[in-house]
């Protein structure tokens, strides 16, 4: 589920005025969007964890910049771009741009993703829950399986031989679907 | 921690927060800066004698009110700058009108009179310390605007921070204006001007170092 823009914004502002169920909901939810951002941009799954969790620390405590006069997602990439620049300052990977002028570069049409991202989570919503659960640990979010197999409570070996025939399952499904519209 | 924990912990502490907070935090640290320059004014420098009676010239208040202005302008784009993503342009944009003004009216004034006069209206009597006197003035109000900043979330450091340095040295020098007794504008332009945007440089320098989060 891709959380929309007026989802998010209704979330931010229950949660300025102390709602805190709300709060966790929100925050659950940027964890996910800001999963994929670093994934995206950095290698290290490690220290894209690190990322996420360093970017909603920013976020709870720099809660109050959020002008609620204006859209909440620019906000939130503006803060995930700010914490990303300053990890690759940090991590004295030649930076050759200036924090300030980067901003451009960075930015991306991110619409085509998004689309491509809810094809797949289609796709995923026709396997069983225990396989989508396992492919999208291990596949999406870029986990072990062996943590994949921790977080379900199955065996690595069943998390494994569920993603084989889950994806078995969903390039079937992609080949028929293809040779439904040739015919 | 797992991120879970994280997202736990953080809804835990959540605090409900005030849509003024960031005006608010800024205006406090400004307030606490410039009252701290006030009295260091006063026990320094002392204020001009003739205080009263300046009142009623147009000079006094022409410091005033470009200083004023100028800290106005520049309040407001920290404001902003203090958001990240936020735009600041316009604000930014915003300072050059009291600078454009007086420097017209500066030219004004020295338009046609003769090459000592015209010297005397650029040096006045204290050019050799108002810079100075500014800058040192405006250090409690950088203190006050860097503390307000660091507390919330400026993502282009060294433009935010000249702001912040353009802020407080505007208001250290709308200070200096209470013991200053020059009442050229081609003095105020040059020299006030110079030492506000000095502070402003100072605070771009440090912007980067001071004001990471």
């Amino acid at each position: 589920m891709l959380a929309a823009e007026a989802q998010l914004k209704a979330l931010m502002l229950s949660a300025l005025a102390g709602d805190a169920a709300t709060y966790r909901a929100l925050l659950a939810a940027l964890g996910e969007l800001l999963r994929r951002y670093y994934a995206r941009r950095l290698r290290d799954a490690a220290s894209a964890e690190d990322l996420v969790q360093e970017t909603l620390i920013a976020v709870h405590t720099r809660r109050a910049t959020y002008d609620t006069a204006l859209p909440f997602t620019p906000w939130l990439y503006a803060v995930a771009r700010y914490k990303l620049l300053d990890h690759l300052r940090r991590g004295r990977v030649r930076a050759t741009v200036a924090l300030d002028d980067a901003g451009d570069l960075f930015a991306e049409d991110e619409s085509e993703a998004a689309l491509a991202r809810r094809d797949l989570n289609r796709l995923l919503e026709t396997l069983p829950a225990a396989t989508r659960e396992a492919i999208r640990q291990v596949k999406i979010e870029g986990l072990t399986t062996a943590e994949a197999a921790e977080r379900s409570g199955r065996s690595e070996i069943a998390v494994r031989v569920g993603i084989h025939r889950g994806l078995k399952a969903l390039g079937d499904k992609l080949r028929e679907g293809r040779s439904r519209e040739d015919r | 921690m797992k991120t879970d924990e994280l997202i736990d912990r953080l809804a835990g502490e959540l605090a409900p927060v005030s849509r003024v907070a960031v005006p608010r935090t800024l205006a406090l640290g400004l307030g606490a800066g410039a009252a701290v320059s006030f009295v260091a004014m006063w026990l320094w420098l002392g204020i001009r004698p003739d205080l009263a009676s300046a009142a009623d010239t147009s000079a006094f208040w022409m410091k005033f009110f470009y200083t004023l202005t100028l800290g106005c302008f520049a309040f407001w784009a920290v404001e902003r700058l203090a958001r990240p993503g936020a735009g600041s342009r316009v604000q930014m944009t915003l300072l050059a009108i009291p600078v454009v003004v007086l420097l017209v009216l500066a030219l004004v004034q020295i338009d046609g009179v003769s090459r000592t006069a015209r010297m005397h209206l650029m040096m006045g009597a204290s050019a050799n310390v108002c810079p100075w006197r500014i800058a040192i003035l405006s250090l409690p109000v950088f203190a006050g605007t860097f503390w307000a900043l660091g507390k919330f979330g400026p993502t282009r450091l060294v433009v935010a921070g000249a702001m912040a340095g353009l802020l407080a040295g505007a208001f250290g020098a709308w200070i200096y204006a209470f013991h200053c007794d020059e009442s050229a504008a081609p003095f105020v332009v040059i020299w006030y001007t110079l030492g506000i945007a000095a502070i402003g440089a100072l605070g771009g320098l440090l912007g980067r170092a001071l004001l990471r989060w």
